[in-house]
């Protein structure tokens, strides 16, 4: 390694004197929203949190009125729970890892918009029930079935290429960003990549292949893997890379082998 | 399966309340799962490293009764031993689970599970999943759950979080009392036993390496209640975080373990960039001071010798940094073998630490004082279990690395049977619990309705940064009985405060305000425990330094602290410690381990 400029990072050299941050608000569920803007002073290695913190300590608006403080989630600020997922200047990513400086960088300008998803029940401002996801989950039923808890052992040999392929899908940690911007998903038509994503995840593993029918079955009914219009806009936005896409591909491939076979199996 | 009719309430869905959900559900009995978020979002996730087991598959002599040596040397002989050995010996076969259940752990190229080295030992004896291998276990639980879930032994409360135990007339646990987030309804949840599994409290410190769900209240309220709290003064500053504006990120051991190299300019003032700086001119003060251990030594001494190096002007830039440099290693290794961490630090601070060392400073990381339990992880209140970071039991004076997620398994896969064991043993539907349940509901709905009429003007927040900043100042890596005096003065100020705050969200629906003046409440009074505790403790151990009193002092001091609750101030005892399997000895990194 002679050089390492090419990692050098683009940094923000002529930060403003202050942030606006345009906010929409909803005071519950069914209630209409509307845009309320806060400004906070500039400084370096802020966040979308750590602003959200300063607002939340002292809620007054641009205008000067005092309001309520802005409600989200968060957890774990390291992007690895998914809890405080947002659309940030229209594009659906976790708020923590969502630096200031690379957003207005982005934007030229010196204004965030923070929403909440849209595709999900919006509890109050920018908190969004994302439940269904986890019922996905059950619906696929992704998990390996065992025999017991107890102590039988180590579990199968499995090369370290499929340990490396299979951890690349259970990085997953259901945050929603690719139903967020799928064109099918939506009003409970179709199950989304993620679910599809976390059923594969388990018809891979050796164990996991023994349930393989139950799991497509899952993914066969009205909502299931057809739906999927191929916009590839879920490989986009999923924030831990996982190959969504390639997951189904090679779930639909599965179904398709499991259809021309499976009376082999009777 | 018939229901055996029994109903187990956990609360907290990380490693260890998912661990004992599953061991009571494949028994057969019923649990109420409560979590503040939904559980595949639990702090557990953070886990980076690995997880510890001593299954001896490169070679090297390694067994449970040398992970058992590591582990209460490590911890400076201030935990019981004998649990500590049962956790030992249980270790390789949770690991196996964990590879049953289908976790992506690295593999060897035979394909079996790989095995790195991490603190305070000398052997490969930690199974990784990448780097996210907390994150992995964790979801392998959360799959098993849910498949309890459909099957309706496994009832989840998401979203809820717990207020206080509910007690009968003879201070047997009855069940609890949590508070939907949402609308803010109470509900009493009754149950046969009660397994606490809630975590640490690193938000007493205002900005740590924990997520922003560990607040310790619910284990505060059950402290109030009467439960102890054993060795709260021992805190563990993790010794390479990324500092934040919002936290302090944590940067895994396993970045050390991989081979990462702590150094700073031999010269202060050297302004070239890290990479142009020769090997003699870098100080690798870890490696010189600690030949056998290296960077490996474990984290209180690292945290130790970092914030000194700082302190005494040899940071980088004159700053509170240091590097941890991994810039040796091949970058596709590096991807592969430590990738999830290496990312963090990329997305946060800018900068490829597969080419550029990384700058990092300790930060406070975990708890080894908690609830306190006997050798079946069963608190003082009967009824009321302890599992994970919220127990107290395993680490003694300090943690070892990749022992928690280990620790946080064993007290869940312990807490399960035990709690069933008490649960088919006691005595029901006694007269005494009608009107228990509703009488601590509306004692809580009380206590928020105060909060909700309040209107003092004192900012929660605001209190709740001058909490974290007096007590990161003066009861984390260095510690004096005038400061913590000071400490606790203040503390008792922000309590008055706090009876004057207002909650200034008129909205009430899925509010934070009315969830964060509850847990503040609570974090006041579990900050007194620490602050006295290190008050207290007029020695050095483990992760409790005070420079007035450098030695450790197992004649008054290999105790364990314990905590009760009173109005006025906790009150201290001292309880001795069970060191009957490995004998106490002085600790020495400085050279391979003296038997």
């Amino acid at each position: 390694m002679t050089t390492n400029a090419h990692i050098e990072k683009k940094r923000l050299d002529n930060p403003p004197a202050s942030i606006k941050f345009k906010i929409q608000r909803r005071e519950k569920e069914g209630a209409a929203s509307h845009w309320e803007t806060f400004e906070i002073p500039y400084r370096r290695n802020l966040n979308v949190i750590s602003a959200l913190m300063d607002i939340r300590k002292n809620p007054v608006t641009i205008e000067g009125k005092q309001t309520t403080p802005p409600v989200w989630d968060m957890s774990c600020l390291e992007q690895v729970c998914g809890i405080c997922t947002m659309v940030i200047d229209g594009k659906v990513r976790q708020s923590c890892s969502a630096l200031i400086d690379d957003l207005l960088l982005a934007s030229g300008g010196d204004t965030v918009t923070l929403a909440p998803m849209s595709k999900f029940p919006n509890v109050r401002d920018l908190k969004v029930d994302r439940s269904k996801m986890f019922d996905h989950l059950k619906q696929v039923e992704a998990w390996i079935e065992l025999d017991g808890t107890y102590d039988l052992g180590p579990g199968p040999h499995v090369t370290n290429e499929l340990a490396q392929e299979r951890y690349s899908y259970s990085r997953c940690m259901t945050c929603g960003c690719c139903l967020e911007a799928c064109p099918q998903y939506g009003d409970d038509n179709y199950i989304g990549p993620q679910a599809i994503a976390q059923a594969h995840l388990f018809n891979m593993h050796p164990t996991g292949k023994a349930n393989i029918d139950d799991r497509l079955n899952g993914l066969m009914g009205d909502d299931g893997i057809t739906n999927c219009g191929n916009a590839q806009n879920c490989i986009k936005v999923c924030p831990m890379g996982i190959p969504l896409t390639k997951a189904i591909y090679e779930t639909n491939r599965d179904i398709t082998v499991n259809a021309l076979f499976g009376w082999l199996k009777k | 399966m018939a229901s055996s009719g029994l109903k187990i309430a956990i609360v907290g869905g990380g490693l260890a309340g998912l661990a004992a959900a599953m061991k009571i559900a494949e028994a057969g009995h019923e649990v109420d799962l409560i979590s503040v978020v939904p559980v595949k979002r639990s702090h557990s996730v953070c886990a980076q490293g690995g997880i510890n087991g001593a299954v001896n598959t490169k070679g090297e002599g390694d067994s449970p009764a040398k992970h058992l040596d590591d582990t209460v040397y490590g911890g400076d002989f201030l935990a019981n031993q004998p649990p500590v050995k049962r956790m030992t010996d249980m270790a390789p076969e949770i690991i196996y689970l964990f590879d049953r259940m289908g976790v992506p752990f690295s593999r060897t190229k035979e394909g079996l599970m790989d095995f790195r080295r991490f603190g305070g030992t000398l052997h490969h004896r930690t199974a990784f999943s990448g780097a996210s291998t907390g994150q992995q276990l964790l979801y392998a639980l959360d799959e098993q759950v849910r498949r309890y879930e459909t099957t309706g032994k496994v009832t989840k409360y998401e979203g809820w979080e717990m207020l206080s135990l509910v007690l009968d007339d003879h201070q047997v646990c009855r069940g609890l009392v949590a508070m939907n987030l949402q609308t803010l309804e109470l509900k009493s949840f009754a149950a046969d036993a009660v397994i606490m599994a809630t975590g640490g409290p690193g938000l007493i410190f205002g900005k740590s390496t924990n997520s922003m769900t560990c607040t310790g209240s619910a284990t505060s309220a059950c402290y109030q209640q009467g439960a102890r709290y054993a060795n709260g003064e021992f805190i563990q500053v993790h010794p390479t975080s990324i500092p934040g504006e919002d936290k302090l990120r944590l940067m895994s051991e396993s970045a050390r373990g991989e081979g990462g190299r702590v150094w700073v300019p031999r010269n202060p003032t050297d302004a070239r960039k890290p990479k142009e700086i020769p090997d003699a001119e870098r100080w690798y003060f870890l490696e010189e001071k600690y030949p056998a251990y290296g960077n490996l030594v474990p984290r209180d001494i690292a945290t130790r010798e970092i914030f000194q190096v700082c302190l005494e002007g040899h940071g980088v830039g004159g700053e509170n940094q240091v590097y941890l440099d991994l810039t040796h290693i091949p970058a596709d290794v590096l991807t592969e073998r430590l990738g999830a961490i290496l990312e963090i630090y990329e997305m946060f601070v800018g900068d490829d630490p597969r080419y550029v060392p990384m700058r990092i400073f300790p930060g406070v990381h975990y708890s080894m004082g908690g609830l306190w339990v006997d050798f079946e992880q069963r608190t003082n209140i009967p009824g009321l279990f302890a599992a994970g970071e919220c127990d107290y039991s395993i680490h003694g004076a300090n943690r070892l690395g990749a022992n928690s997620l280990v620790s946080c398994v064993y007290g869940g896969f312990v807490a399960a049977p035990s709690a069933i064991d008490y649960a088919k043993n006691m005595e029901r539907g006694s007269t005494e619990t009608n009107g228990i349940h509703a009488a601590e509901l509306k004692k809580q709905q009380g206590i928020n309705d105060g909060i909700i009429a309040n209107e003092g003007g004192e900012n929660q927040y605001k209190l709740h940064e001058e909490m974290g900043k007096v007590m990161t100042d003066n009861v984390t890596v260095v510690r004096y009985n005038d400061r913590l005096k000071a400490t606790d003065e203040k503390l008792l100020e922000l309590q008055e405060r706090f009876k004057n705050i207002s909650i200034n969200d008129s909205n009430l629906w899925a509010t934070q305000a009315v969830p964060h003046a509850r847990q503040l409440a609570n974090m006041l009074n579990l900050a007194r425990v620490i602050t006295l505790g290190a008050l207290n403790r007029n020695e050095s151990r483990g992760a409790h330094y005070k420079p007035d009193f450098p030695e450790r002092d197992d004649e008054n001091f290999m105790k364990t602290t314990i905590a009760e609750y009173s109005e006025e101030a906790p009150i201290l005892s001292y309880e001795p410690v069970d060191v009957s399997l490995v004998e106490p000895r002085k600790r020495d990194y400085s050279s391979g381990k003296k038997k």
